[in-house]
């Protein structure tokens, strides 16, 4: 049995409404298969279920508004019996032959083993349903909170006390940060009046913004970022796209952003340091490539949804991604896995005038290449000087996992798949 | 089709796809993308429909003729048939 919890879909995300079922009590659902609908401050998203199974019983209605990790429908697996009728004595069902695989950090299976949280009981709202340590503190919420003799002896920050002291907040109350120490924001946070469920006078797209916000500030807050650039001769990429544009009917041509994907993806697989995450202290390697690719919204915002395995498909594939994903972005209906499985994000600003992009990371990646315009540029090449179509590319990096020798190991392959287009 | 009916056809194609812009307030000299905030991506699409809608064929190595209204429809008449 699973719980189908409320899924976070971004590092900014906290609630989500729930719009409607696509299911219904005794459904069978198959893995991946979109069952629900949820509003968010990037749209409206379709909810895609992790593991195949019957629909044993659905806990939330349309239109409430609950926190990520909220149990939103009970999943029977696939092998499960029916939950017993009488289910107060009657005994578990037997162990399933084989024992439920457990996708969680190693941070997360410990503090389940420190709280008692069955982890096989979680559902993971990290990358491909990683159970993480959020996950795990969520399930055991009475467990997490120490108790308040505990609390008064946390240590507070002299600036957190006077704070407190001002405001008039029991520092009993409060729950200290990371390290167990009370400090400014902690009193600050307690001191905050609760946000009303409706901000008076909102404006669509606010929502939006706040989210950015939130997941920017924490990828600067939190990831020490370095950057690198380097200037790449587009010549034969472009050739060999006019070639095959040639070739194709108006509705058919690939846009240069599928060579970039591309050459990104065939990069990655190079240099595989770059693409995955920076999750409980951990830099975890992803096998699989999923690009985000940053979609501006008319009238502001972004979003960067994935685009699964770029590497294994063809040009014409990855076009037709973009034929699919772009109007689905700016129409605000992604797939919940479109929101969290991107490995790697790639921004392309080429399109206005600008030669170079330095990239904030979307945590919890570790890396985004950026892609400015293609200028023609003064170029020197085999000793002669001529004018050439040049685009710069811009790594932002983790330095928490890897080094500016991965990142220039990356950028290099990369600058060599654009001059073997065919190759891609 | 006249210069006035050809250039109603590229604001409507122009609104489709750059809603909340006013395309009957370019300059007939002014870049339409840049202008308009029009993507590569849209403008694709812009051009799809432009195809679709007049039957004729724009290679890829025209779109520099179309960086203006002026320019489009100049563009767009002489390969119309007439």
């Amino acid at each position: 049995m699973a719980d189908f919890v409320m899924p976070n879909l971004g590092a900014d995300m906290e609630a989500g409404t729930l719009v409607k079922w696509h299911v219904k009590s005794g459904d069978a659902v198959k893995r991946g298969q979109v069952i629900a609908e949820v509003d968010t401050e990037k749209g409206i998203i379709d909810i895609e279920c992790f593991e195949p199974g019957v629909i044993e019983q659905i806990r939330i209605e349309p239109g409430a508004k609950i926190p990520v990790g909220t149990v939103m429908a009970v999943i029977r697996g696939a092998e499960e019996a029916p939950a017993p009728a009488k289910p107060v004595a009657a005994p578990e069902p037997a162990a399933p032959t084989k024992a439920p695989h457990v996708h969680a950090s190693p941070l997360a299976k410990k503090i389940a083993a420190e709280l008692g949280v069955d982890l096989t009981k979680l559902t993971g709202s990290g990358p491909g349903g990683l159970i993480d340590r959020e996950d795990v503190e969520r399930a055991a919420p009475t467990k997490k909170a120490p108790p308040p003799a505990e609390t008064a002896r946390a240590k507070v920050s002299p600036l957190a006390r006077r704070l407190a002291a001002e405001r008039g907040i029991d520092l009993a109350n409060i729950t200290p940060g990371p390290g167990g120490i009370i400090e400014q924001a902690d009193v600050e946070r307690a001191a905050a009046p609760a946000k009303p469920e409706t901000a008076p006078a909102s404006k669509p797209g606010d929502g939006m913004r706040r989210a950015i916000a939130a997941a920017m500030a924490k990828s600067n807050r939190e990831i020490p970022h370095y950057y690198l650039q380097t200037r790449i001769d587009m010549s034969a990429a472009l050739k060999w796209l006019e070639a095959e544009n040639a070739k194709r009917s108006i509705k058919d041509r690939l846009l240069p952003a599928v060579l970039l994907l591309k050459a990104v993806a065939k990069a990655l697989g190079d240099v595989p340091a770059l693409n995955g995450f920076w999750i409980d202290n951990e830099h975890r390697v992803s096998p699989a490539i999923h690009l985000g690719f940053a979609i501006s919204m008319k009238g502001g915002g972004l979003v960067a949804p994935a685009i699964h395995d770029v590497g294994e498909m063809s040009c014409d594939e990855i076009m037709a991604a973009l034929r699919d994903l772009i109007p689905r972005a700016r129409a605000g209906r992604l797939r919940s896995s479109e929101m969290t499985d991107a490995t790697l994000t790639v921004t392309s600003l080429g399109d206005l005038g600008v030669e170079s992009v330095f990239g904030v990371i979307y945590p919890p990646q570790v890396g985004l290449v950026g892609f400015g315009k293609i200028i023609e540029q003064p170029w020197a090449k085999d000793g002669v000087l001529g004018v050439h179509p040049i685009m710069t590319a811009s790594l932002a990096a983790d330095h928490r996992a890897t080094d500016g020798h991965t990142g220039a190991q990356f950028l290099d392959v990369l600058n060599q798949h654009f001059q073997t287009p065919e190759t891609l | 089709m006249t210069e006035a009916e050809l250039q109603q056809l590229i604001f409507d194609g122009l609104r489709k796809i750059a809603p909340e812009s006013d395309p009957a307030s370019l300059r007939p000299d002014q870049k339409i993308r840049e202008t308009l905030d029009i993507d590569s991506f849209d403008f694709l699409n812009f051009l799809i429909a432009l195809d679709e809608r007049l039957r004729v064929e724009i290679p890829e190595a025209d779109y520099g003729k179309l960086n203006t209204l002026d320019g489009m429809v100049r563009y767009l008449l002489a390969k119309l048939p007439k």
